[in-house]
């Protein structure tokens, strides 16, 4: 078996990134003394003055001022009490993170079984090579460009992440951040270390959408070259307008609309963006072989495995729950004793979506439809992931009801409307629903919540102005991914090609791509 | 009556159905199976070791026709499954002495 060109470039490329990794942390590790220096040990992120004005304790500055001075042990016990805040905001936001990255396996599970057997072991490397890859991404900028500013709002439940401080801004308005590429320098921090992880699995979650939108024909070269620009460009740019400090979270401080776009745990950083990108991709792509008539009816191309798509969507219900709980940052104070009624709404919302989407299926075809309940619960879980920490018990099931049947709609025309091929439904669950997220939270979030400060109300509790900036986040995340996603795919199909040979896609992608059957090794000779 | 087997790639197996379709039967069997040809299959690497793909995999249709039928069926089979490459398969026939249709008890050509 010869190997090939591609082969070549990624190996020695990546040797060439390894070494300048390398270079990296012998050449770029030391902050001048008069920048704010990262924290290795841990012992110098927080102190007592973390805990001015937090609830419930409530402590004043003024107090702490007089403790420091005249109560020295019980200004040390409040920098105990401090430590032990951020450690169990530490904990949380690991814990959740470890969850979500299990959710790539759920990812992975629903995807290879809403496909062909002959495509269930390319699939599966896909959805397997997707987390170092945008992992990679990430690292060498993604975070900078995304989290670069975050210092600048301040990270309270971390330590306040006080040296992530360059934000580029034009007018006041935040684009993108420009601090901790390669996480050099400053960033080599017990607190930096947490974010990373807790928003890299939350990119990476954006970055497995598109391998189902585009499965069974996609070639992995070009899959490579896009695994590592979503995490690099496409996710971090609009997760710094909302999460960043950037000009989508400024839009209730500068514009006057409501508290500015929010997005509790990402129904529109991670799953819009990540869904619109699937939309332009499948489309760059074109549908399967067999997929369309020449009238353009599609025809059906069912997965091979139930099984293992119902196993997968449990992970990712499973995972959701450090999605969106985890999306706190934090346990104590900062009102996020939520944190359990984050992980309620989550669950309601889901088992509410799955009913409506079985219901509706077996009242239009005579039974429920198994793999469209199964894209049912996922679009619940996507929905209410923006509102989930802003909303009650019965909005969370009003919202995953109403998502259960969306989803359905959303399948319908993203097929026979839009002629768009998309083997697993993530455009519909992920695009759709993600919108129908970031929506919910300008009409349910009802203001019984109070994270350090923020407060959300939509319009059925009296902010108009919150919707329109829900709205505003609903499109400007169209725009950016769908258009970056179309100009990039588009892009990387004229320099090297996007699609596999139709050949290869009729025999199945196992053997022509990655050279070994997803099933029936056995056969092979011992 | 005689046997038709043919065993086809399977992605032909859409459009050789539509093609005795054409032609008209009584009814068909389809199994996947696994095989190679003269040709011995392809080669591919696993952990670093060479070894060979000699197992294909094919789909095999059988069907049981009057003989008047079967250069059609024969015909249609060819039309629809050659690729001309290597791999496209092989039909074989044989005779069949009897059919019994199970719901009736009919026998022979009325059985198909």
């Amino acid at each position: 078996m010869k190997s090939t060109k591609a082969g070549h470039w990624i190996f020695w490329l990546s040797i060439i990134g390894i070494v300048a990794v390398a270079i990296i942390g012998l050449t770029a590790m030391k902050t001048p003394s008069d920048q704010i220096q990262g924290d290795t040990t841990g012992n110098a992120t927080g102190s007592a003055e973390n805990l001015v004005g937090l609830a419930p304790a409530d402590i004043s500055q003024s107090q702490l001022d007089t403790a420091a001075t005249n109560e020295p042990f019980a200004y040390q016990l409040a920098t105990a009490v401090n430590e032990n805040r951020l450690a169990s905001n530490f904990i949380w936001t690991l814990i959740c993170g470890f969850l979500v990255m299990f959710m790539q396996a759920g990812f992975a599970l629903a995807e290879t079984g809403f496909c062909r057997a002959k495509h269930a072991g390319h699939t599966m490397f896909m959805n397997f090579m997707i987390y170092a890859l945008g992992m990679l991404g990430f690292y060498i900028c993604g975070f900078a460009l995304m989290m670069g500013g975050v210092g600048l709002v301040g990270v309270s439940n971390l330590g306040g992440l006080a040296q992530l401080n360059k934000e580029f801004t034009i007018g006041g308005w935040g684009l993108f951040g420009y601090k901790g590429f390669f996480l050099s320098g400053s960033s080599y921090d017990v607190s930096v270390a947490v974010m990373f992880l807790f928003q890299m699995v939350f990119m990476d979650t954006t970055a497995t959408v598109p391998t189902g939108a585009m499965a069974e024909r996609w070639k992995t070269l070009p899959f490579i070259i896009y695994g590592l620009f979503v995490g690099a460009i496409i996710y971090p740019i609009f997760g710094n307008w909302v999460w960043g400090g950037g000009w989508l979270s400024q839009l209730g401080t500068k514009a006057g609309l409501g508290v500015g776009y929010v997005d509790f745990a990402g129904s529109g950083v991670v799953h819009a963006i990540g869904g619109w990108t699937a939309l332009a991709g499948a489309i760059v792509l074109g549908p399967r072989l067999g997929k369309f008539n020449k009238d353009k009816t599609p025809n059906a191309i069912p997965g091979h495995s139930l099984i293992l798509g119902a196993l997968g969507v449990f992970i990712l219900a499973f995972g959701w729950f450090g999605f969106n709980p985890g999306s706190t940052l934090g346990a104590s104070f900062s009102g996020n004793l939520r944190i359990g009624m984050v992980a309620l709404t989550t669950m309601l919302s889901c088992a509410a979506s799955s009913l409506t989407s079985m219901a509706y299926t077996w009242m239009k075809n005579g039974k429920p439809d198994f793999g469209m309940t199964l894209n049912g619960m996922l679009a619940g879980l996507v929905a209410i992931t923006a509102p989930s920490g802003f909303v009650s018990p019965q909005w969370a099931i009003v919202i995953g009801g109403v998502a259960g049947v969306w989803v359905c709609f959303a399948v319908w025309f993203v097929e026979n409307k839009l002629h768009v091929d998309d083997p697993v439904g993530a455009i519909a669950v992920h695009g759709f629903n993600g919108a129908l997220g970031q929506l919910c939270v300008g009409l349910f979030a009802d203001g019984t919540m109070n994270y350090n400060g923020l407060v959300v109300k939509g319009l059925f509790y009296g902010d108009a102005k919150q919707l329109l900036a829900q709205v505003i986040g609903m499109v400007v995340a169209f725009v950016w991914a769908f258009g970056i996603g179309f100009v990039f795919f588009k892009i990387l199909d004229k320099t090297i090609g996007m699609r596999v040979s139709p050949e290869a896609e009729l025999a199945g992608l196992d053997i022509p791509e990655i050279g070994a059957p997803g099933y029936g090794q056995e056969l092979m000779p011992a | 009556m005689k046997k038709v087997e043919a065993i086809i790639r399977p992605d032909k197996l859409g459009s050789v159905k539509a093609a005795i379709a054409a032609v008209g039967y009584g009814g068909l069997t389809i199994t996947q199976v696994q095989g190679h040809g003269k040709q011995k299959g392809v080669k591919e690497m696993y952990r670093g070791v060479e070894y060979t793909v000699d197992v294909l995999q094919k789909v095999k249709i059988e069907i049981v026709v009057p003989d008047a039928d079967v250069e059609k069926i024969i015909d249609a089979v060819v039309g629809a499954g050659r690729t001309g490459s290597v791999g496209d398969g092989k039909i074989f026939i044989s005779d069949i002495r009897d059919a019994v249709r199970v719901r009736t008890g009919e026998r022979g050509d009325k059985a198909l």
